[in-house]
């Protein structure tokens, strides 16, 4: 995968779930948020796991967000560093407001950003691209973030404590013997 | 040339309508197959692992169409080992709707009166018990107290859940491991294969044609074990009957692909498509306000940040299920519990004026999971589906080796249904932001469509042969020999999770079926039992005869 390929879906990556810089430098991730963002949590593994489907697509995509980043920077005097991909090079206000404008409802391209966003999101709050007692021992940013309690030392989640024990709302008047609306 | 494999009954599906037909048939004689197009698995098998591959996405699908995204089972037991069992009955106006073809929806003989019989049947067999207070997880106990502090009912619904077996892990569609969730491998699938029923696994069904005499002949194809967008090998099994029970999102495409061969199917095939009026909100609490204002500890320091303990859904509220109300301006709220993976990112941030769905807002909230709850809202949407072409295989396009694909459904809610949704979101936002409790937003449609768990009525039951592909016995108009007892034959929304409603449904069709296939030359009779032994059926019978 080359590196401007690389750079370009990490980015979009970044705009969907935002981190902090991995090093000084990175152009990819935009530090717009405090701790890992979909990049640290392996958006890009999870985005080339054949397992996906979405793998042969990047190639193509990684061109076509350039090319919209492209037109959006010249229509409103963006100014773009040539060093990076297009959409790479864009400030974060922007690149947000790009992904806002491609998953509309009404883009016709609509359907493939909103695919490249779901496995994005996906990396970072479920971690698919590994098995989650992995996810847990390694530090996964995401299910750490969202506060995803880890499981038992068997891999398995158990809750035994889990209710108010008590009743807290009256039941509608209409309920059967069954427990059932009427 | 080898002989055409030959069956008496052929059941394409194994959820809940495929289930009770296939134990029904076979317990009364007839030689019965099965075709499933998902794998087989056991609890053993049934994984806590968010991984591509393990049984989170082995399981089930999600199949995004044009303004309507399903979600459902792919696997032996179908819906019943991915959903989270909550089984009320539909309540009785629901019967009485008009919806979008102007007169009664539902044929003149099923009434909420007619139906009961066949709701304690299946209430038996799997069973399903009232869930109570003591017993009510987190979630459920947080928006009863909402709903009660806003003067409003709540109630612990009805589930198909051993609760002394469950651990409250919230892994439910990923299977439950524990055996809690009583779904259909552990009732009708295992009572059919004792009487001699065959399932096969990973065999999805193509189309139908006909056979010389006077029955049909199934064609399927082999998919792969762990890549479904491989097919192996094709082959067909000829049937004096068939039992179309694929789901609502697959069955019509079944059809509508059978059609050049079988002759025109009625006009309402693959159409009136419902959603089941599905919608949810995100709502994120504040651990503070839920001590101050409703007096809830958890006595570890928090008052709630439980989003992640229980099972599913466990609480309603069913104020709006009120049949004085006009039609569409009816629903049930339910609190839900969708895991990560596809539960988090239609969520909205409450506050945020753009990029509500994704960027440092939606940041921002993820880090607030343990405190959200999510409320789905179940009301009556005007049948607004319609399928397109079918694809060349499957009901899809998948994408992913497992759960992704895209087909061909279109749906554009109409006034009506947005309607039901708008007051829904209102009064989920007056319960649940009353005195700083929470901040609430719906999802948002503009990914992914409407959301639906619940497809139903591709294919529906009636009396008027011009919106109904079904007569009210489930047989297919001018197909004689063809049965569909799945969702797609219920005729429209029920306010309500509608697992029980298919299941009485199919139960009810059962008789008539037996009756076809005995008229078609199988040996077969009516009258088994429930899978554990009960016999509330032949009660019905004996006071409908």
């Amino acid at each position: 995968m080359d590196a401007a390929l690389t750079l370009t879906i990490e980015a979009f990556a970044d705009t969907i779930i935002p981190g902090e810089k991995r090093f000084p430098g990175d152009r990819a991730v935009a530090g717009a948020a405090e701790g890992g963002g979909a990049v640290a949590a392996g958006a890009l593994r999870l985005l080339t796991d054949p397992a996906g489907g979405i793998a042969p697509a990047l190639d193509s995509l990684a061109v076509a967000l350039n090319d919209h980043a492209a037109r959006y920077a010249e229509g409103r005097a963006v100014p773009l560093d040539g060093d990076v991909p297009a959409f790479v090079a864009l400030p974060f206000a922007h690149r947000t407001a790009l992904v806002e404008e491609l998953t509309a409802w009404e883009h016709p391209e609509h359907e493939m950003w909103v695919g490249l966003a779901l496995f994005s999101n996906m990396a970072f709050d479920s971690a698919a691209h590994l098995h989650t007692e992995e996810a847990f021992a390694t530090g996964h940013p995401g299910l750490l973030t969202l506060g995803y309690t880890p499981p038992d030392p068997d891999g398995v989640w158990r809750f035994p404590q889990f209710t108010y024990g008590r009743q807290l709302a009256p039941p509608h008047p209409g309920t059967t013997v069954t427990g059932s609306p009427s | 040339m080898t002989a055409a494999e030959r069956t008496d009954v052929l059941i394409v599906g194994s959820g809940f309508g495929g289930a009770i037909a296939a134990y029904h048939l076979a317990a009364g004689g007839a030689k019965v197959v099965v075709l499933e197009r998902g794998p087989w698995l056991d609890s053993d098998e049934f994984d806590h692992d968010f991984k591509l591959g393990s049984s989170y996405t082995r399981i089930f699908d999600f199949v995004v169409g044009d303004g309507m995204s399903v979600l459902g089972g792919n696997c032996v037991g179908g819906g019943s080992v991915v959903y989270f069992a909550t089984m009320p009955r539909a309540p009785g106006f629901v019967f009485d709707r008009h919806g979008s073809i102007g007169r009664r929806m539902w044929p003149a003989a099923i009434s909420r009166a007619a139906l009961d019989p066949w709701y304690d049947r299946v209430e038996e067999s799997l069973p399903i018990t009232m869930q109570t207070w003591d017993r009510v997880p987190y979630a459920g106990g947080l928006f009863g107290a909402a709903c009660a502090h806003a003067g409003r009912t709540a109630n612990p619904a009805p589930a198909a859940i051993d609760v002394d077996r469950c651990t409250n892990c919230n892994w439910m569609m990923a299977g439950c491991k524990f055996d809690a969730k009583r779904s259909l491998l552990l009732n009708y699938l295992p009572a059919a294969l004792a009487h001699g029923a065959e399932i096969r696994p990973l065999h999805e069904v193509q189309r139908l044609s006909r056979t010389d005499d006077g029955g049909y002949r199934v064609h399927y194809r082999v998919v792969d074990g762990e890549d479904y967008r491989i097919l192996h090998d094709a082959g067909t099994i000829d049937a004096k009957l068939v039992v179309l029970a694929a789901g609502a999102g697959a069955t019509p495409v079944i059809l509508q692909r059978s059609a050049p061969e079988l002759g025109a199917m009625p006009h309402a095939v693959g159409r009136y498509f419902s959603g089941n009026g599905e919608r949810l909100n995100t709502a994120v609490f504040d651990d503070d306000r839920v001590r101050e204002v409703l007096g809830l500890d958890r006595g570890d320091g928090s008052a709630y940040r439980g989003h992640q303990i229980g099972r599913g859904p466990t609480v309603a509220s069913w104020d709006r299920l009120d049949s004085a109300r006009p039609e569409y301006e009816r629903y049930s709220l339910e609190q839900l519990y969708f895991p990560p993976g596809l539960g988090t990112i239609l969520a909205q941030a409450p506050d945020a004026d753009r990029a509500a769905w994704f960027g440092v807002r939606k940041k921002e909230m993820l880090r607030s999971w343990p405190s959200w709850m999510t409320i789905f809202t179940m009301s009556e949407d005007d049948n607004e589906g319609v399928f397109g072409p079918p694809p060349e295989t499957g009901n899809a396009h998948r994408v992913s080796q497992q759960m992704l694909g895209n087909g061909p459904l279109r749906y554009r809610p109409t006034a009506n249904t947005w309607r039901g949704w708008s007051l829904a979101d209102a009064d989920v936002k007056d319960i649940l932001e009353r005195d700083g409790l929470a901040r609430v937003r719906p999802w948002t449609n503009d990914l992914v469509g409407a959301y639906t768990v619940h497809p139903l009525a591709s294919c529906r039951i009636g009396d008027d042969p011009a919106t109904s592909a079904l007569d009210d016995g489930h047989q297919l108009r001018g197909h004689p020999g063809i049965f569909v007892t799945d969702g797609s034959a219920v005729p429209g929304a029920l306010t309500v999770n509608p697992a029980l409603t298919i299941s009485a449904l199919a139960e009810r069709a059962m008789p008539g079926i037996v009756r076809a296939a005995r008229d078609r030359g199988v040996t077969v009779t009516y009258g088994a039992p429930t899978p554990e032994g009960a016999t509330s059926a032949r009660r019905a019978i004996a006071r409908t005869a």
